[in-house]
C-alpha cells in the first residue's frame, strides 16, 4: 500500500489534481489510519466515514471536470469547537455531548467551498480551556511522541492526529496558545494568524477578543494552502477585517538576507518561564541556522511580557465566564434530571455538565466582572493589553519577525501538573502575548529535547510577525524548512 | 398642579422603551413582525447556538440618532455596546446587549404643554440601543413554562429623562410627546397593546421645599398612559402613607397590578441583580461622523411643533385646535386630507376636533381605527358647504356613516335627508308658523330680536331640520315688512 501519510498537503494536492490518486483512495487510506491506531491516541471524538467517502466522491467528481481549487479531494480534521452541519459539535464537553449543530461555521463552510474533505472531529480541552488536552470529557490524548506524555492543549486531538498522520492536515483555535503549545508539543507546524484575519462565526466562543481559528500541518507550505482557504473577511463576524487575502504560498521562498530576527531579553534570560536549558539550546541552534541563511539576530525587550499571564487570566475567564451563559440546560445541550425549578435546572444542568477548569474559569471571570471589581480586573486588564501590545509595536519599528520559545519545556507527562493549575497556566507563558497584541504567530518544529521524564520530545520554536504578516511568517518557517527535516520526522509508532 | 400632593412634592423619571420599526432585528436577520407561531422568527443567532455571533443592524443605529437628532441631543462620536448579564429562560445568551456607559444618545430635552397653558422642558438624559428578550408562557403548559423567542433579538430604543416630572399628569404629558414624536420620525409604530411603546417609572416623593430627593421606588413595564398616571398616583400615595406613619420608603422594583390598581414589590435594593456589564467583545464600538448626523438632522420630517405651527400659520387654526390634531401624525394626516378635499381647514378643524374626536374618545379607538376615513369624512363637509344638508343633520349623517350605513350620499339618499332649499316649500312653512303664532310675530316686528330664534327654530322643526336656515331667516325677516 502507497505510504500516503508521509506526504505533505502540498504534495497530496499535487498528487489529486495531477489525478495520480483519487481523493476517494486517499480519505479511504486516512479513515483505514485513524480506525486502526487512534485507540492509541483518542485524537477523533468524531470520525465522519460517511459523509467523507461521499465529500471525496464528490471532489473526484470536480477534479475530473478540471479547474478544482488545490485543496479539493484533500481530507483533513477539524477541532471539534467548529460547528459542522449535522455533525455533533461538543466542544469537548459533556454540556455539548447531544449537540448536532444545525449549520457550518465560516471556517468549515469556506473550508468545504474549497473542496477540503472532512474526516472527523478532533478532541480538545473542554471549550479550549486546558493546555494539555487533560480536561476533556472525552478523555485526554496522549502524544504520539510518546504515550505518556501529553500531547499540549487546547487543541491537542489536532496536533496528535497531524503528528502521527492519522490525517495530513487539521484546524485549530488559539485563544492563548492552542494552537502553538500543542503544535509544539506534537512537533508540527501550527500558524495562530492575526485577529480578525479568520472569521470567528460558528466557532465555540472561549475569549471572543482573542480567539483565533488557524491551520495546523506538516510544513509551513501546507499552512499557507489551508491559510488561502480559511482567511478573509465575513460580515457574519463583525471582529473580523475587511482586508484582501494574499496568496500566502507565493512568497515562501523569498530569500531571508538581511532579515532582523529580534529575540526577547526577558524570554532567554532565564528570568521568566523558566525555559528548560535543553530547549534553549534546541532553539539556539535553530537560530544559527538562521544566521548562516542570512539573517541578523537583534537582542529585543518586551518590557512589559512579565504581566501577561496575569492580564490573560481576568480578560479570558471574564469573557468565557459570560460566552458560557447560554448553556444553561434551556434550549440545547445537556439537561439535568427533573429539575425541582428553574434555578434547579440551571445550577445542576451546569453543575453536572462543565468540569472543574471551566468552573474555575467561569466562576473568576464572574469575579473579575463583578460590580466593584470590574475596574480592579477587567478594566485594568483591558488597559495593560495596550501595553503588551506596544511594546510589540516598538519592538517591529527595528526588527521584522521575533523568535521564541513555544513553551518553556517539552511536552509534560499525563497528569503532571494536573493538580497546579497554575503552572498549568505558565506552560503558556511565551504564547499568550501573542493573543493579548492581537498580532500573527507560528509554532515550528526545531528539534528535540528530553522532557522532565527524561523521554525525548519535540521542541517548538516560535515566529511571530507583525499585524497581517502571516506571509512573511510563512516564508522564514518555510526556508528553514527547506534547509532541515525535524518537519517531516514521524514518531516511531507511527511510521 | 403640585396642589394635588398637599404637602408633598413628587419626582417622576421615566424610562420608556420604544421598539424600533426596523424589518429585521437588532443583531440578526430574522423578522421582526408581530404576532407570528412561536418560535418561527428566529435565526441561530436569534436562538444563541453555540459559536453564532451579532452584526449590528445598521438602520437601528439610524433610527436611533434621527430621535437624538429630532430632541436636539449629543449624538455620540463614538458609542459602545455591552453586555447585561442575567439568566433567564427567555434571555437565550444569558446576556443582554445594551448599552451602558457609551449610548449612541446623549442628553436632550424635550417640552411639555402644562394644563395651565405653561410649556415645561423636560430633559431626557440619554437613549440607548438594546435588545429585547424573549416572552416565558406560563399558561397551557401545566407546571412548566414556554419560551417563544420571536420577540428576541428586536430593537429597542430604552429613552431615559431626567427626574424632572412633578405629576401623574407631567408623566403622562411626557410619554404621550414621546410617544408622538416617535411615531412622527418613522422609529416606532407606538403600538401600545402589542408591547411597542411601554415604560418603567422611576417615583419617589420628599416635603415641599426639601432639596434631596426622597427614595425612589421603580415601577415596571406600564403599558397605556392610563395606567402610568394610575400607577403613579397609587405609588405616591402608598409612599407618603409610609412616611406619615413614620416609615421608610425603601429603594426597590414595583410591579403594577392594574386589575387591583394596587403596585407590589418585587425586588429590594438588596436583592438587585450585578448584571456585570462589560463591553460586548463581538461588536466593534459605533462611530458617527459629524457629516452623518447632520444627514440625518436634514432627512427628519416635520415635528410635531413645526407642524402645528404650519397649521397655525398656513390654515388658520387655532393654537389649541392645531395642538389637538398635531399630537397624533395619524389625526394630522386625516385632517390634512379632509381640509385639502374640502378647502375649508377652520370647517375641517372643528369637525375633526369636536364631532369625530368624540366619537373615537367614546370608543376608546385611535384615528386609524376609525371606520370613517378621511375621503369619506371629507365628502361630509362638502355636503354641509354646498348646502345639502345643515350642519345638525351631518351629525346624524355621521352616525350612520360611522356604523358602516354606506357613504354621505348613500346616508342622505336612503333617509331623505337633503336640504329643502324649495323657497316656495319653505315659504309654505314659514306662513303658517306665522299663521300659528300672530301675537310673537307682532312682538317681532315690534322689534324684538329674539323671536327671531323661536320662529326658524318652529320652521325647522316642521321641516324636520331640512329647511335651509339661511333661507328660513331671510323668509321670515321679508314677512316682517
Amino acid at each position: 500500500m502507497s505510504m500516503y501519510h508521509t506526504k505533505s498537503v502540498t504534495e497530496l494536492s499535487a498528487m489529486l489534481q495531477a489525478g495520480e490518486v483519487s481523493s476517494v483512495e486517499l480519505t479511504q487510506y486516512f479513515l483505514e489510519r485513524i480506525k486502526s491506531s487512534d485507540d492509541k491516541l483518542n485524537s477523533f471524538i468524531t470520525v465522519c466515514e460517511e459523509d467523507a467517502l461521499a465529500q471525496a466522491k464528490e471532489s473526484d467528481e470536480k477534479l475530473k471536470a478540471g479547474n478544482a481549487p488545490a485543496l479539493t479531494g484533500v481530507p483533513i480534521a477539524h477541532k471539534d469547537i467548529f460547528c459542522t452541519d449535522g455533525v455533533k459539535t461538543s466542544c469537548g464537553s459533556k454540556m455539548l455531548d447531544n449537540f448536532i449543530s444545525p449549520y457550518d461555521a465560516t471556517v468549515v463552510a469556506n473550508m468545504r467551498n474549497a473542496g477540503v474533505v472532512m474526516l472527523g472531529k478532533t478532541n480538545m480541552d473542554e471549550f479550549a480551556m486546558g493546555s494539555s488536552n487533560e480536561t476533556s470529557f472525552y478523555g485526554v490524548v496522549k502524544n504520539p511522541w510518546n504515550l505518556k506524555a501529553v500531547p499540549g492543549g487546547s487543541s491537542g486531538g489536532s496536533a496528535a492526529a497531524v503528528s502521527a498522520r492519522l490525517a495530513p492536515a487539521s484546524t485549530g483555535t488559539d485563544t492563548g496558545g492552542s494552537i502553538r503549545q500543542p503544535a509544539a508539543f506534537c512537533g508540527i507546524t501550527g500558524l495562530k494568524p492575526t485577529y480578525g484575519r479568520v472569521s470567528r462565526f460558528g466557532m465555540i466562543a472561549f475569549a471572543s477578543s482573542l480567539d483565533q481559528a488557524g491551520p495546523m500541518g506538516q510544513s509551513a507550505s501546507d499552512c499557507a494552502l489551508l491559510l488561502n482557504a480559511m482567511a478573509g473577511f465575513d460580515e457574519k463576524d463583525s471582529t473580523s477585517i475587511e482586508k484582501e487575502v494574499p496568496d500566502y504560498s507565493a512568497d515562501l521562498d523569498k530569500p531571508l538576507q538581511g532579515l532582523r530576527i529580534g529575540l526577547p531579553k526577558e524570554y532567554f534570560a532565564h528570568s521568566e518561564g523558566g525555559m528548560d536549558a535543553e530547549v534553549e539550546a534546541t532553539i539556539k541552534a535553530a537560530l544559527d541556522q538562521y544566521q548562516a541563511m542570512g539573517a541578523e539576530l537583534i537582542e529585543i525587550e518586551l518590557p512589559n511580557s512579565g504581566i501577561s499571564v496575569p492580564v490573560y487570566y481576568v480578560v479570558a475567564p471574564a469573557e468565557c465566564s459570560t460566552n458560557l451563559s447560554r448553556f444553561d440546560g434551556v434550549r440545547y445541550g445537556y439537561r439535568c434530571e427533573d429539575p425541582k425549578d428553574l434555578n434547579d435546572l440551571y445550577t445542576r444542568s451546569r453543575g453536572e455538565a462543565f468540569g472543574a477548569e471551566v468552573q474555575r474559569r467561569i466562576m473568576v471571570g464572574t469575579y473579575a466582572l463583578s460590580s466593584g471589581y470590574y475596574d480592579a480586573y477587567y478594566l485594568k486588564a483591558q488597559q495593560l493589553r495596550h501595553l503588551i501590545s506596544d511594546d510589540f509595536t516598538r519592538a517591529y519599528e527595528k526588527v521584522d519577525v521575533i523568535m521564541a520559545p513555544a513553551t518553556p519545556e517539552t511536552a509534560f507527562n499525563i497528569g503532571e501538573k494536573t493538580d497546579d493549575p497554575i503552572s498549568m497556566y505558565l506552560s503558556d507563558i511565551y504564547t499568550i502575548a501573542v493573543n493579548l497584541a492581537g498580532i500573527p504567530a507560528m509554532s515550528i518544529p526545531v528539534g528535540f529535547a528530553n522532557n522532565s521524564s527524561g523521554e525525548s520530545m519535540p521542541v517548538g520554536m516560535q515566529i511571530i510577525g507583525n499585524h497581517f504578516e502571516e506571509a512573511k511568517l510563512l516564508n522564514v518557517a518555510h526556508k528553514y524548512q527547506q534547509v532541515t527535516d525535524w518537519h517531516t520526522r514521524l514518531p516511531e509508532e507511527f511510521k | 398642579m403640585s396642589a394635588e400632593y398637599g404637602s408633598w412634592e413628587v419626582v417622576i423619571g421615566l424610562e420608556i422603551h420604544a421598539q424600533l420599526a426596523t424589518k429585521s432585528k437588532i443583531f440578526s436577520g430574522a423578522s421582526t413582525a408581530y404576532g407570528a407561531e412561536p418560535n418561527t422568527q428566529t435565526s441561530v443567532v436569534d436562538i444563541a447556538l453555540p459559536g453564532v455571533l451579532p452584526v449590528l443592524n445598521k438602520e437601528a443605529v439610524h433610527m436611533a440618532v434621527k430621535f437624538g437628532m429630532a430632541i436636539n441631543a449629543e449624538v455620540a462620536d463614538r458609542s459602545v455596546f455591552d453586555r447585561k448579564n442575567y439568566f433567564y429562560p427567555d434571555l437565550p445568551k444569558g446576556y443582554q446587549i445594551s448599552q451602558f456607559e457609551l449610548p449612541v444618545v446623549g442628553i436632550g430635552s424635550i417640552d411639555i404643554e402644562l394644563e395651565n397653558g405653561e410649556t415645561k422642558t423636560i430633559g431626557v438624559t440619554r437613549a440607548h440601543l438594546e435588545e429585547d428578550a424573549g416572552k416565558s408562557l406560563h399558561e397551557d403548559y401545566a407546571g412548566m413554562t414556554g419560551i417563544d423567542l420571536n420577540r428576541a433579538g428586536t430593537p429597542l430604543l430604552e429613552i431615559v429623562s431626567e427626574p424632572d416630572m412633578r405629576s401623574a399628569k407631567e408623566a403622562v404629558a411626557y410619554m404621550k410627546k414621546i410617544h408622538t414624536l416617535v411615531q412622527y420620525i418613522g422609529i416606532c409604530d407606538g403600538n401600545m397593546q402589542e408591547g411597542s411603546f411601554r415604560c418603567d417609572a422611576n417615583v419617589s416623593v420628599r416635603p415641599k421645599g426639601q432639596e434631596e430627593f426622597g427614595t425612589r421606588a421603580e415601577l415596571k413595564n406600564i403599558n397605556s398612559f392610563r395606567f402610568v398616571e394610575r400607577a403613579i398616583n397609587i405609588e405616591v400615595e402608598r409612599q407618603i402613607d409610609v412616611i406619615e406613619d413614620g416609615g421608610e420608603v425603601v429603594q426597590e422594583t414595583r410591579l403594577y397590578d392594574s386589575v387591583k390598581n394596587e403596585t407590589r414589590s418585587m425586588r429590594s435594593k438588596e436583592e438587585a441583580m450585578d448584571y456585570r456589564y462589560f463591553p460586548d467583545p463581538d461588536l466593534l464600538p459605533v462611530i458617527l461622523t459629524e457629516e452623518y448626523r447632520q444627514q440625518v438632522k436634514a432627512e427628519l420630517p416635520e415635528l410635531p411643533e413645526q407642524k402645528q405651527q404650519r397649521f397655525m400659520d398656513e390654515l388658520g387654526l387655532s393654537a389649541y385646535d392645531a395642538g389637538v390634531i398635531t399630537a397624533s401624525l395619524a389625526l394630522a394626516n386625516y385632517f390634512e386630507t379632509v381640509a385639502e378635499k374640502t378647502g375649508d381647514a377652520k370647517l375641517s378643524a372643528n369637525w375633526i376636533t369636536g364631532e369625530l374626536s368624540a366619537r373615537l374618545n367614546r370608543e376608546e379607538i385611535e384615528i386609524c381605527s376609525a371606520s370613517v376615513d378621511a375621503e369619506a369624512f371629507a365628502l361630509l363637509l362638502q355636503r354641509i358647504k354646498d348646502n345639502t344638508i345643515s350642519g345638525k343633520i351631518a351629525k346624524d349623517v355621521l352616525d350612520a356613516m360611522w356604523d358602516g350605513e354606506g357613504s354621505a350620499d348613500e346616508v342622505i339618499e336612503s333617509k331623505g335627508l337633503k336640504q329643502i332649499t324649495d323657497t316656495g316649500a319653505i315659504e309654505a312653512y314659514v306662513d303658517e308658523v306665522i299663521a300659528n303664532n300672530p301675537s310673537q310675530f307682532e312682538e317681532l316686528k315690534g322689534g324684538k330680536d329674539k323671536m327671531m330664534g323661536f320662529f326658524v327654530g318652529q320652521v325647522m322643526k316642521m321641516s324636520k331640520g331640512k329647511a335651509n336656515p339661511a333661507q328660513v331667516n331671510e323668509l321670515i325677516r321679508s314677512k316682517m315688512k
